[in-house]
């Protein structure tokens, strides 16, 4: 008997780890032979921990389970209590285009026969019979643009970094993956760690570096434990190392931890990061790819974007490219968190509407309540009210509504929501994560959160203060910490001028934070 | 200041992690999450051993343990509960639950309970944001929590 469960965090988080046990134990118990299978997460984190059993009819799924629904699974499968059906055919899974995800969940993530079994490792073999400058024109022409956020074309960073002169270059994968409402990079990770691997392994051949990083959040301890056993894995088979598959040309990867700062998922911080200094944010130019890990040429890539080169490898350019909407190419892992009644991981062409996310596939609030506001994006993006939830999902469409689409985190707030609190909390969120170099970032954060606490005491002449703030933060800060903290603030003043105009509730008023909440200064003296 | 004293090892233990990264490019970062793993801190007599050996300034050292929220130059309590501040746990009631555990234990946002047992402490994502509010405890990731399933995660980590 074949039985998955998912050994993703959230799973994890939900109790897969007791279920599996449960599973065991009873399987010991009745004296069958038990195949246990820890997967990755199917995306369904309403249903984690989702339990699958392998049938002659196809994978059939149970959730959410218990480790007291461990006994009926050895019983009539149709009868149990948490049957769900054909993993397939549920709504959730048909709906998709899994094409960077297709593998996650499905299969063993440590399992590399398993993986080139289900497609793994042909996008590699063909880009070893292509030319670096053929490589990287696949992935120009299939209009992959740099999931992380910001949407720079994948492509020409790589002929940027193939262009470059320099006797050693890098694959840099930024795994900081730190905006709330986002997993997408955890889950991948997770759930099939071998993509992310081949990726760069391609990024390698097409721009002739030979030295990898994955630089994951610590708060990530799962996926550093899956990355770290799947390079180890895929050198002992010859996938990494001094000659890729046999071919001749190296390339290798080194799993790096970070240390809990939001502003290392910026590129020029985490190169700063994984030099071991200080993750502060470095002037552009120069760009990275010119000079970034130690001054070297060096593309810096997001999870995503180098786990759906394979795909464009395996089945080419023009598939790829014959998704999407206007010039977002392709599928996007969408994120769909918060107050939602069906979160998770959900991938598909850009172009569903914020409406169809959130009311259909998310099937609105999980608190049954309406929904108030969506922050698309990160705790960077800006707030949406139902009145824009017709914007379709694409770089160019959330610009022109004065948000962004980020690392496509999606969370939903109910009408419990208070913007004003949402507004103060992103200036105090910056305020503590400003690493501290751009003084409208690292100062007017602090004086953002006083001027909202301002308007929450009903001192409407605040008001124009804050919108003046937010406007030297967005020309005054070189990253996007400092420069698009004004999204969430604007869009909340913007979409819910009610919140901020309301007369002040004795409750409502935040205090201020307690100096402990903002960064540790530089004691004066040792 | 001065951080408490140090068993006399110390500067081997220290030397010795130090030759284990020996072979890293930009080693700083895992020497210091290899120290604090070892002390459960990054003890103050570590700095002058680790500049010396990266032939960097103490000054440095001290800038970068001090530039990130993950290291510490005290020791935490005996047990560390990290939840979740960020968005998505806000949405689902995250608020109450960081209330309701401050309440609780009796300290603040990175606060130690006077029997030294549990330190508190924010975290801005633990990548469980479609089943939060999240936490995170002794480094098991928990999710779904309120104020009565956070009661009961304290509960199982004293004392």
């Amino acid at each position: 008997m074949k039985v998955f469960v998912p050994r993703d965090a959230a799973a994890r988080a939900l109790g897969a780890d007791a279920v599996a046990d449960a599973l065991r134990d009873e399987a010991v118990r009745r004296g069958v032979t038990l195949s246990l299978v820890r997967n990755g997460s199917r995306g369904m984190v309403w249903l984690e921990p989702l339990v699958e059993v392998d049938t002659p009819r196809g994978r059939l799924a149970f959730g959410p389970f218990e480790a007291g629904d461990a006994a009926a699974l050895f019983g009539d499968l149709a009868a149990h209590p948490k049957a769900l059906g054909p993993t397939d055919a549920l709504p959730w899974m048909k709906r998709q285009t899994r094409l960077t995800f297709a593998r996650v969940g499905v299969i063993d993530p440590l399992d590399l026969a398993d993986y080139a079994a289900h497609g793994g490792l042909v996008g590699l073999r063909r880009a070893l019979a292509m030319t670096p400058a053929e490589i990287v024109a696949e992935v120009t022409d299939s209009g992959l643009r740099g999931r992380g956020g910001a949407g720079f074309p994948t492509g020409i960073k790589w002929r940027t970094v193939a262009e470059a002169p320099g006797p050693q270059k890098h694959v840099v994968c930024n795994a900081d993956e730190g905006d709330s409402g986002t997993f997408a990079d955890r889950m991948l990770m997770e759930g099939d760690p071998f993509t992310l691997i081949e990726g760069m392994a391609i990024a390698g051949l097409a721009t002739g570096a030979t030295i990898g990083y994955v630089y994951i959040r610590s708060e990530y301890p799962d996926a550093i434990e899956v990355m770290h056993a799947a390079v180890a894995i895929a050198r002992d088979a010859g996938v990494l190392g001094p000659s890729l598959l046999g071919s001749g040309s190296a390339f290798d990867i080194e799993i790096r931890v970070g240390a809990g700062a939001y502003v290392c998922g910026e590129e020029t911080s985490l190169l700063n990061s994984l030099e071991g200094k200080r993750g502060v944010v470095r002037a552009k130019p120069p760009l990275p790819a010119l000079q970034g890990f130690m001054g070297r040429p060096t593309v810096v890539n997001n999870v995503i974007s180098l786990a759906t080169v394979p795909v464009i490898l395996e089945r080419g350019a023009a598939f790829y490219k014959d998704f999407g909407l206007g010039r977002s190419r392709g599928t996007i892992p969408l994120q769909i968190a918060g107050n939602v009644r069906h979160g998770g991981l959900f991938e598909a062409a850009f172009g569903l509407t914020l409406g169809e996310i959130v009311d259909d596939i998310g099937g609105g609030a999980a608190s049954g309540r309406p929904v108030k506001a969506v922050q698309v994006g990160g705790p960077l993006g800006a707030y949406f009210p139902r009145a824009l939830f017709d914007t379709p999902f694409g770089f160019e469409e959330y610009a022109a509504k004065d948000g962004l689409i980020g690392h496509a985190g999606i969370v939903v707030f109910d009408d419990s929501a208070d913007m004003l609190r949402m507004a103060r909390f992103a200036m105090e969120f910056c305020a503590i994560e400003s690493c501290g170099k751009c003084t409208p970032c690292r100062i007017g954060a602090v004086r953002g959160v006083e001027t909202v606490d301002r308007i929450a005491r009903g001192d409407a002449a605040a008001v124009p203060l804050l919108i003046d703030l937010c406007a030297t933060m967005r020309a005054g800060s070189l990253c996007a910490l400092g420069g698009f903290t004004p999204y969430p603030v604007m869009s909340a003043l913007t979409h819910f001028p009610d919140d901020f105009a309301a007369p002040p509730q004795s409750d409502r008023y935040a205090r201020p934070p307690k100096a402990d909440q903002y960064p540790r200064l530089p004691e004066a003296a040792a | 200041m001065p951080g408490p004293s140090e068993p006399a090892d110390t500067d081997a233990e220290v030397r010795a992690i130090i030759a284990r990264h020996a072979g890293l490019e930009g080693p700083l970062l895992p020497i210091l999450h290899a120290v604090q793993h070892a002390f459960g801190h990054v003890p103050q007599t570590a700095l002058p051993v680790i500049a010396a050996a990266l032939n960097i300034s103490r000054a440095e050292v001290h800038g970068v343990v001090s530039f990130y929220h993950d290291f510490r130059d005290a020791p935490a309590g005996r047990h560390v509960l990290k939840l979740c501040r960020a968005e998505a746990c806000q949405a689902m009631g995250g608020e109450a639950v960081a209330s309701a555990a401050q309440a609780m234990l009796g300290v603040g946002w990175h606060g130690t309970t006077r029997d030294g047992a549990v330190t508190l402490e924010p975290v801005f994502c633990l990548g469980l944001c479609a089943c939060g509010p999240a936490a995170m405890a002794d480094g098991r990731l928990v999710a779904r929590l309120d104020a009565a399933r956070v009661g009961a995660l304290i509960e199982g980590l004293a004392p």
